[in-house]
């Protein structure tokens, strides 16, 4: 498999939302006061960095050597013969260091904080793959690292709990609201805004104020140039559809941006239809939300009549989130990417075949990717290639899959 | 001039330190919220701040937080907080800044907030998610209404934001006196005077300083620097403790008067 290493190295400013950090009508910095001047300090600096061909080339260094870029693209033959049409190849994200694309990010963020002079930072995580991606990240860097989680998420991801304090960090459950991703980023921020001085915020989706969707996407640019690239050298053309889960969206935008300018791919991104499409049991924003403002950025977002925001369900804990990344909303409006979403029932069955074919357990997330894509390639047809992002590895799912069917 | 701008005037002019009291409209109840912003205004509050309770409130600390949870919980909406406005404003003299997270407003419209808002008698709104460079459409359909514009500033306000922020508000300027989210402190921070003096080099407009006041040795001290002391989570801590008692309105009474330096016990 030709897996050229010329596409690990990072590419920046080639779609930049416009000088506010607005992407279309969504985006922007809807922050509390104390926060404006740390975000602005924080976009100086990521410009600065991203201009510095020394900053693009120890992460190049440290996304080949020490994450094991370039993740291969493998065809899966077995799951393409049982589902029938279109042929599916997998991104293996799964092989990234530490089970995730998240690394990507939490590598590059922790560069610029290292580069920033701070030497703590605090994050948020759901599945607790951001974490553990952030605490190994903060590890290598020699930087203080504590981890905000919601209760309920540490109960469905305490094999990750556990990684995180092996690593080093700290981890500090949240029990407020509904105590998931969303009850995090608020706690998270709540300590930004008290030690901002030397603490960094390593954001892990393509959310909050700008500059975080920017560069959250470009620290994943990474995962669409390779795939585009080694994915023309295994079928000799492009593919049909790519498609990925969506939570915040940052697997997602990591691939899309490797095919974006070729308007005949399809880019499909799959939220999560959880339990049923009704307030409070599912996270797909796009199906029930409307445009509104949630931790610093404008984009869909699930509420209420009243503005207040809705609860959210996903058995999967990394899609569980109640707004999407803005440049998603903008990307949905200009008709270049389209939004889908699979039930909690689709993505479990998703899980269980990529594992019995391919002897690849997806992360729970991933697996709605996988679903989809199972629904999508007979409809497709055959001679038509469909390409999945399998952000991440199911390891950390195992308990909550056998809890669930022991129950 | 407006009825904050009223207030400010006659503080300066009488020498004396305002208060300003936060409250989360809808705690315990309306019902009572009603009564406590009868209380305050009676009790000496010179602006009553009425917090919109919001599912997601990232600039508070907890005090706050379960306030905005315990009214949700009792069915609060902006809508329902602007009609408790209305409802008291005939009966007090206070002004009244509405203080709300973006989205309940944006949920409600702009227009539509601001006219309820001016039908309810608001004197000021502050959006504390709304930084000046987002506030632009707000603060152009608020100034028309006669609704002063408030914007907060912190000790990492830079002087040309400052400078942006005293020509676009109106009313006064609110200004964090420290880092972090709201909540009670022993003392009043270090840096809250240097804000203030920095406030008072670009603007004449009255300041108001919050974030970490409780105590009335805390009021006085920052009425050598600003024109108004904000005091918000130990007025609502003092709330959450005596709602479930029967004196609730005569213990927030007692608070006000504690503050203001009227009774020297706290009782």
């Amino acid at each position: 498999m030709d897996n050229a290493a010329e596409s690990t190295l990072p590419v920046f400013g080639r779609r930049d939302p416009d000088g506010r950090g607005y992407f279309g009508a969504y985006g922007g910095r809807f922050v509390p006061e104390t926060l404006v001047e740390p975000v602005e300090a924080l976009e100086r600096a990521y410009f600065e960095a991203r201009r510095d061909p020394a900053f693009a080339a120890r992460l190049a260094e440290l996304l080949k050597c020490y994450v094991g870029r370039p993740t291969p693209v493998w065809e899966a033959r077995r799951l393409t013969a049982d589902v029938g049409g279109a042929r599916l190849f997998l991104k293996r994200e799964d092989l990234a260091h530490t089970g995730a694309h998240k690394i990507n990010n939490a590598l590059g963020q922790a560069l610029l904080a290292v580069r920033m002079g701070k030497t703590r930072v605090v994050a948020e995580t759901g599945a607790g793959q951001h974490g553990v991606a952030t605490a190994t990240a903060c590890a290598l860097l020699g930087l203080r690292c504590d981890i905000y989680m919601g209760t309920e998420d540490m109960r469905r991801q305490a094999l990750n709990v556990f990684r995180m304090n092996l690593l080093g960090a700290s981890v500090t459950g949240v029990d407020g609201g509904s105590r998931t991703l969303k009850d995090a980023i608020n706690e998270a921020m709540r300590d930004w805004v008290t030690n901002v001085e030397d603490t960094y915020y390593l954001l892990g989706s393509v959310l909050g104020p700008h500059p975080y969707p920017l560069m959250v996407r470009e620290f994943q640019a990474v995962i669409g140039r390779e795939a585009r690239e080694q994915f023309m050298a295994l079928a000799g053309g492009l593919p049909d559809a790519v498609v990925a889960c969506v939570g915040g969206g940052s697997n997602a935008l990591g691939i899309f941006d490797g095919f974006v300018d070729d308007e005949a791919v399809r880019l499909v991104g799959v939220e999560a239809g959880g339990e049923a499409i009704a307030a409070g049991r599912h996270a797909a924003r796009f199906a029930t939300g409307a445009a509104g403002v949630l931790q610093g950025t404008r984009s869909y977002v699930l509420q209420d009549a009243d503005g207040n925001i809705e609860g959210t369900h996903s058995i999967s804990a990394g899609l569980d989130y109640a707004a999407v990344g803005p440049e998603h909303a903008w990307l949905r409006d200009l008709g270049r990417a389209e939004y889908t979403h699979v039930s909690d029932a689709e993505a479990l069955d998703a899980f269980k075949r990529l594992g019995r074919l391919e002897g690849i357990l997806p992360a729970l997330e991933s697996a709605h990717a996988v679903a989809y894509a199972c629904r999508l390639a007979p409809q497709l047809g055959a001679g038509r290639t469909l390409l999945v992002n399998l952000s991440g590895r199911g390891d950390k799912d195992v308990e909550t899959i056998r809890g669930g069917e022991a129950g | 001039m407006s009825r904050i701008g009223r207030v400010f005037e006659r503080l300066r002019a009488d020498g004396r330190t305002g208060l300003v009291t936060f409250v989360t409209a809808g705690d315990p109840d309306m019902e009572r919220s009603a009564a406590i912003l009868r209380t305050l205004d009676g009790a000496g509050a010179d602006v009553l701040e009425v917090g919109i309770p919001f599912s997601d409130p990232l600039a508070d600390g907890p005090v706050i937080q379960r306030a905005s949870e315990r009214a949700l919980a009792a069915g609060a909406t902006l809508a329902s907080s602007l009609d408790v406005v209305a409802r008291v404003r005939p009966q007090i003299g206070a002004a009244v800044v509405v203080f709300s997270y973006a989205n309940p407003v944006l949920a409600m419209g702009l227009e539509d907030f601001v006219r309820r808002a001016a039908d309810a008698g608001v004197d000021g709104v502050l959006v504390l998610d709304l930084p000046i460079e987002e506030a632009d459409e707000l603060r152009d359909a608020l100034v028309p209404a006669g609704i002063d514009p408030i914007f907060l500033l912190s000790p990492t306000t830079t002087d040309l934001r400052l400078r942006r922020a005293a020509a676009l508000g109106r009313g006064f300027l609110y200004g964090i006196s420290r880092l972090g989210v709201t909540g009670q402190r022993d003392a009043v921070a270090a840096g809250a005077r240097a804000l203030a003096e920095r406030i008072r080099g670009v603007t004449d407009l009255p300041i108001a300083l919050g974030f970490g006041i409780s105590r009335p040795e805390h009021v006085a001290e920052v009425g050598r620097w600003a024109d108004a002391a904000v005091v918000g989570s130990g007025l609502v801590d003092t709330i959450a403790r005596a709602s479930d008692g029967p004196d609730l309105e005569a213990v927030v009474d007692r608070y006000v008067r504690w503050l203001k330096g009227e009774d020297r016990e706290r009782r």
